[in-house]
């Protein structure tokens, strides 16, 4: 999917006036699209006065709603729908030389930028990308050359502005052509910083770019937020593998009993909840230090220590248990790693693949192995072999 | 902090090259280095797919597997076809306005 495929009626844009585009291309069937007489977002301060009309002029501040959206988003999928509405806004008091910074609609993206722009009078060009990051949506082409073109063209820039230059964060160049949009609209794209912190420094130093402000670090403070996000999808997973477990340990000839459910089964709940510590969190934090560049490799071996160590606790295992438990829960580590590959700055494609070439039939066997020998252990202790 | 080595698909034909030094400006990870007006991949290793370099290469000179580097996504894409995206939400086309 690109952006181009959208629909004409998201054409929304908080520019107030004759200038709402709401009788753009696609004029039918619009709905909410319009600014005027809208109620003002709690992020929008007043407004600007500018050659193409009235434009909302934002905060610069975060509020403590501000700030526990971002708690949200780091910990739920309420990130999936966090949404400003794209279009032009204003930072501080600017005029027709200022600055144009562009960014997603995505509402921590946007925060994220106005933060910065604390002291700077700028132009803030917001696109339509569903709510998607600058990075993610530049990546599926949603922040990208199309959008940005018409875009320029809705807020109409030429008037609003004497300049050609526009500043586009440097994570959305995997989404933006520079020369084409130059060829299709005359601008000239700047990338700025990877990160918006730099962004004073960045225009101070006449949109120069220092090779810090251009490359990706991915410190332990970036890789510890993400971990939430890793470790609550495989928690809402988790209740159907102990309903699993519970159901295999207290199945007996008799019928299902409480006790031997509980008495065989706890130990591999909490061996799970070990698994998804290992490679959901341990992991992603211990990244750099743990041996091999494989994710794979790195879950299965905190898996493998962690699963270790745990069997401290129950020192007395069944010999087909304890094959079950030190084949299966450090690969679930090693799986739930693997997944954290999304959430990297550095992964890429071709890896990934490999990776998941030699892991996925690996995982596969191995659970269908573990599934056998716990099998084994039932037939066992029902005595029937 | 690098990914398995040998795996990235980047490709520089240096013969279209001109130098203009725009893939050092997007790359994210510093793979790329001016020698003589030329650019050359210096960290092949760093690379992580982004695409940035070749979408942004005005003469065309590089070229690279642009893709998502996370696991649910390829993952997604064999079970329920289509390209690796990121969109982990697994709803696409929202019709949502405004």
């Amino acid at each position: 999917m690109s952006g181009t495929k959208k629909p004409d009626f998201k054409l929304a844009g908080p520019v107030k006036g004759p200038s709402c585009a709401c009788n753009g291309p696609g004029g039918t069937g619009l709905k909410n699209c319009c600014t005027a007489g809208k109620q003002k977002p709690p992020y929008v301060t007043g407004t600007v006065r500018s050659a193409i009309g009235e434009v909302w002029r934002v905060s610069t501040g975060l509020t403590p709603s501000d700030k526990w959206g971002i708690v949200k988003c780091r910990t739920s999928s309420y990130r999936n729908d966090y949404k400003v509405e794209a279009g032009l806004y204003a930072a501080g008091q600017p005029g027709r030389g200022s600055d144009v910074l562009v960014t997603a609609n995505y509402k921590y993206s946007f925060d994220v930028l106005r933060r910065e722009l604390k002291g700077i009078s700028a132009w803030i060009l917001v696109l339509d990308t569903n709510g998607i990051n600058v990075w993610c949506a530049a990546g599926k082409g949603t922040f990208g050359t199309a959008e940005l073109v018409k875009r320029i063209s809705l807020a109409q820039l030429d008037k609003l502005v004497e300049h050609k230059r526009i500043i586009v964060p440097q994570l959305g160049a995997a989404g933006v052509s520079a020369h084409e949009v130059k060829k299709a609209t005359g601008y000239r794209v700047v990338y700025g910083p990877v990160n918006a912190k730099d962004i004073p420094a960045f225009i101070e130093a006449e949109y120069k770019a220092t090779r810090e402000m251009r490359t990706m670090g991915f410190p332990v403070k970036h890789r510890l937020v993400l971990t939430p996000m890793e470790i609550v999808p495989m928690l809402k997973k988790y209740p159907l593998f102990a309903l699993v477990i519970l159901l295999a340990f207290g199945l007996q000839p008799s019928g299902i009993l409480f006790r031997s459910a509980f008495q065989g089964g706890l130990p591999f709940l909490l061996f799970g909840l070990v698994s998804i510590f290992a490679g959901a969190f341990l992991t992603p934090v211990l990244l750099p230090y743990i041996p091999s560049r494989a994710f794979a490799v790195k879950g299965w071996i905190m898996g493998a220590v962690t699963t270790g160590l745990s069997l401290v606790i129950f020192p007395r295992f069944n010999p087909i248990l304890l094959s079950m438990i030190l084949l299966f829960f450090p690969l679930a580590s090693s799986y739930i790693a693997l997944q954290f590959t999304g959430s990297t700055t550095f992964t890429g494609m071709s890896g990934v693949k490999k990776e998941l070439k030699t892991g996925i039939p690996l995982y596969l066997i191995s659970t269908a192995v573990s599934a056998v020998l716990l099998v084994i252990y039932k037939l066992i202790e029902w005595r029937m072999i | 902090m690098k990914y398995l080595s040998n795996a990235a698909t980047l490709k520089l034909d240096a013969g279209k090259c001109a130098g203009c030094g725009m893939c050092i400006e997007v790359c994210p990870h510093g793979v790329f280095r001016l020698e003589g007006k030329r650019a050359v991949i210096t960290d092949p290793d760093g690379c992580m797919e982004c695409g940035a370099c070749a979408v942004n290469c005005a003469s065309g000179a590089l070229a690279v597997d642009k893709g998502v580097g996370c696991a649910a996504a390829i993952i997604n894409s064999i079970l329920y076809g289509g390209e690796p995206s990121c969109d982990c939400t697994g709803k696409s086309n929202k019709d949502s306005c405004c």
